[in-house]
């Protein structure tokens, strides 16, 4: 397998940010010719270490070599001619360009673009029949599902005739059958020769695909194994530093009187698309029920029209009394009142403002309540920032500092102050989108166990997720959407991934 | 209106749209590269004075369109330097230096001449003559065609026919060649641009040149062509109208032509208020079509065309992001 050589050996790599060192005497080598991973937590310096290789930062020490030769990278282009091709999480596409298009940017022929777009065809042709990599050349971006913008990413490195493919987070934004397509097509370049590296949290991508995995943790090489030699306990461990439970623990549900019944619902967005098709459920006190689906399926717009935030029609009661779906009523603040608590599936958008504090975060849908008022006219903004140190505390937000606005905290730990505001109200019931999307496996522990405890002490729960995973082994009972319908009910223990 | 009538006022509309046309495409390299340019008014205003004045002093209209021309790439200079390399807000650097063009031309011009602010009037080889063109007179008696070849498309100044080749050439550029694609990227978005391994702040800088260039002509023909000299605030506020042009064109150089002649026509009518009146069959007060260009462009720009999408990063500096 590696008898060609190293594709790529990083040698005492350092790099600091001011006081923060987000690179520490990293050395990690990947075999030509085999798909390595690279796997850490949030912060762990993973990202820093790419950027560092593809041109993006310089380090401050240390040695690149690229098929064991001394290469310096000071910019994007001297990457893309060592032969380096990266895939971005955030995809780099100019929407409303065509494939070719975005394929030909900065590799043109000459200053016509006629022959450049005629050889980008043809070798796109090819490109797509070695590689299981079709997509239409002539296909507008924002015309294509994100599966299809990825591949053209994929194609653009390819293009630039990459041999070293670098994916950062790749699967976060696939649907699992696409995942499957992108590793068939993974292992096909690797195996024609390629080295592909890929950067994710996900431990069980790394297992199904990987051959070598190196594992980051705060801004340290921890160790490269084999996969076939390791687990994923073993790599939880390893990024973490500490023993982690991967399966949620919890009892059988101890389930009582219904708390949420929602009949016919729909809604029709602003574009008079009917999104969601009249879904019928019902949520009893002490149950989490799931809601499985690829994304786009109308589960956003259920959370929406429950949390106040989407019109809607049917009928929704909550403890019996009936909720306004339109007009007067209807918005996140009424919902709050009758005991609604709602952790959005956007949380850098509806859930936080990024550049207030902690403390004003934490009072963000709640800063009316009695505890939080000096007087008629002032707020306690003591008491509220001596509340928020506790709810920090609670929730092990780091750093724990309420002052603090709100993007300088990681993912998670934002995550965290989110749930922290609405869990502490003890709802009746929590509405809670992707609770765990871009958050580290320590703190998605920690998450799902807060959301476990909500359950235990008898509230009524409603999940929406993209991770099966999440959703098998957090829920009670799982409804599956597909098109705006819930196509039917699951138990969490026989269902499969495909359905 | 009779046939002679209409062809005049076509005349009027194809010589007042041209400066729109140029200021229009200036804007739109400018934009398309993702930075907005408040400042069109400034920069004519600025290249107005300086061809002017160098006209004047030279006897050499070529020298004045290149004064023009050197004049408003200082401005597009220092907007790019405000808003590309210190990642200022654009709009603000815009308006900082229309204020700075409507002073200091006023300014510079009352030094030279102490006129009152405005330049000696233009005469002879400092101002641009009609072309006529290839067998206007001749066929000037054939019907309907005749007289529309003789009396609207020919017999312009030069920087007319300039004006109006530029639209095919400008879409030109930018759909047929890599630097129009890599403009328009930039402009959509600049990360892109970036990890293709392209200079985002060059790319950037050239298309302020170029909206620098055009900016220039559109001044130097407005007091060497249109006009005969220059005189205080007398762009009256066609950059503005430009801007709106680009919006109503949604930032495409063919229907930029049209916007910007639908606003020359309109510019035209405020100067026959015989012709609406007798249209019309009532009096409509001349301040009323005076206005009319400019109630258009609040329309325009109040989103009454239907929806304009701008180029996506535009205004918004590039921060290089991990």
């Amino acid at each position: 397998m590696a008898q060609g050589g190293y594709a790529i050996e990083l040698r005492g790599i350092s790099k600091a940010f001011g006081p923060v060192q987000a690179n520490r005497d990293i050395s990690v080598a990947v075999p030509k010719g085999t798909i390595h991973g690279i796997i850490g937590e949030n912060g762990a310096g993973k990202s820093t270490l790419m950027s560092i290789l593809y041109g993006f930062y310089r380090a401050d020490s240390g040695e690149i070599l690229i098929n064991g030769t001394p290469t310096t990278i000071p910019d994007s282009q001297s990457a893309i001619r060592a032969g380096i091709g990266m895939v971005f999480q955030h995809f780099k596409l100019v929407q409303n360009f065509t494939v070719l298009e975005n394929v030909i940017l900065g590799a043109e022929e000459g200053a016509m673009l006629a022959r450049s777009l005629s050889k980008a065809r043809k070798v796109l042709g090819d490109l797509s029949r070695e590689y299981e990599l079709d997509v239409d050349p002539d296909a507008v971006i924002e015309d294509l599902s994100v599966g299809h913008q990825q591949r053209v990413e994929i194609l653009k490195a390819l293009y630039r005739q990459a041999d070293i493919l670098i994916l950062d987070e790749p699967t976060g934004v696939l649907t699992p059958a696409e995942a499957d397509h992108l590793f068939r097509i993974l292992r096909g370049l690797r195996d024609q020769g390629k080295t592909v590296i890929l950067i994710t949290h996900k431990l069980r991508e790394i297992m199904e695909t990987t051959d070598n995995v190196s594992v980051m943790r705060r801004g340290t090489m921890v160790g490269t194994v084999k996969t076939a030699q390791t687990s994923p306990e073993e790599l939880a461990e390893l990024m973490v530093g500490r023993k982690v439970l991967l399966e949620v623990e919890k009892a059988p549900p101890t389930v009582g009187r219904t708390v949420l019944s929602v009949e016919n619902l729909s809604v029709t967005d602003e574009h008079g698309v009917i999104r969601l098709k009249g879904v019928s459920f019902d949520i009893k006190a002490g149950e989490i029920l799931g809601i499985a689906g690829v994304a786009g399926n109308g589960q956003s717009e259920l959370l929406e029209a429950l949390g106040g935030i989407a019109r809607a029609t049917g009928r929704v009661t909550l403890n019996g009394a009936e909720l306004p779906l339109s007009g007067a009523g209807a918005d996140g603040r009424s919902r709050r009142a009758a005991g609604i608590a709602h952790v959005p599936e956007d949380r850098q958008h509806l859930g936080l403002i990024m550049d207030f504090t902690a403390w004003e975060n934490v009072a963000f849908g709640y800063h009316d309540a009695p505890e939080y008022q000096k007087n008629a006219l002032f707020m306690d903004n003591d008491a509220l920032r001596a509340d928020t140190a506790r709810k920090m505390e609670r929730f092990d937000v780091r750093p724990p500092i309420p002052s603090l606005p709100a993007k300088s905290f990681s993912g998670g730990n934002q995550q965290k102050i989110v749930v922290a505001r609405e869990i502490e109200r003890h709802p009746d019931l929590l509405l809670i989108g992707q609770p765990t999307r871009g958050v580290d496996i320590g703190a998605i522990e920690f998450i799902h166990k807060q959301i476990v405890a909500l359950r235990d002490a008898g509230k009524a729960i409603l999940l929406v997720s993209v991770e099966l995973d999440e959703i098998r082994s957090l829920s009670d009972r799982i409804a599956v959407m597909f098109d705006g319908r819930i196509m039917g009910f699951r138990d969490p223990e026989t269902t499969d991934e495909r359905e | 209106m009779d046939y002679a009538t209409l062809l005049q006022l076509l005349d009027t509309t194809i010589r007042l749209a041209t400066p729109l046309l140029f200021a229009c495409l200036a804007g739109l390299y400018s934009e398309r590269a993702g930075i907005f340019d408040i400042g069109l008014e400034g920069k004519m205003l600025m290249a107005a004075m300086a061809s002017a004045s160098v006209a004047y002093l030279t006897g050499s209209v070529w020298m004045g369109v290149l004064a023009g021309i050197g004049a408003s790439l200082i401005l597009a200079g220092i907007h790019g330097i405000a808003s590309i390399t210190f990642r200022g807000n654009q709009l603000i650097s815009g308006v900082a230096l229309n204020f700075v063009a409507s002073g200091i031309t006023v300014l510079v011009a009352q030094r030279l001449f102490g006129q009152g602010g405005r330049t000696p009037p233009l005469e002879g080889d400092a101002r641009f003559a009609p072309i006529t063109l290839p067998f206007a007179e001749a066929l000037r008696d054939v019907p309907i065609l005749g007289p529309l070849y003789y009396e609207v498309i020919s017999g312009h100044p030069f920087l007319v026919y300039l004006g109006f080749a530029t639209v095919p050439l400008t879409w030109w550029v930018l759909y047929r060649t890599r630097f129009g694609l890599r403009l328009r990227a930039v402009g959509e978005n600049p990360a892109a641009v970036d990890t293709a391994g392209i200079s985002v702040v060059g790319l950037r800088f050239a298309a302020v040149a170029i909206t620098g260039v055009l900016c220039g002509l559109a001044g130097a023909y407005m007091a060497t062509a249109l006009q005969a000299g220059f005189g205080r605030e007398m762009t009256a506020g066609r950059g503005y109208i430009a801007l709106a042009a680009l919006i109503f064109a949604k930032w495409r150089p063919v229907a930029a032509l049209w916007a910007c002649l639908l606003f020359g026509f309109f510019q035209a009518l405020a100067l026959r208020p015989d012709v609406v009146e007798g249209v019309l069959q009532f009096k409509v007060p001349v301040t009323f079509l005076d206005a009319l260009p400019y109630v258009l462009t609040v329309l325009v720009l109040a989103g009454f065309v239907g929806k304009a999408i701008p180029p996506r990063a535009g205004g918004e500096p590039y921060v290089k992001e991990r």
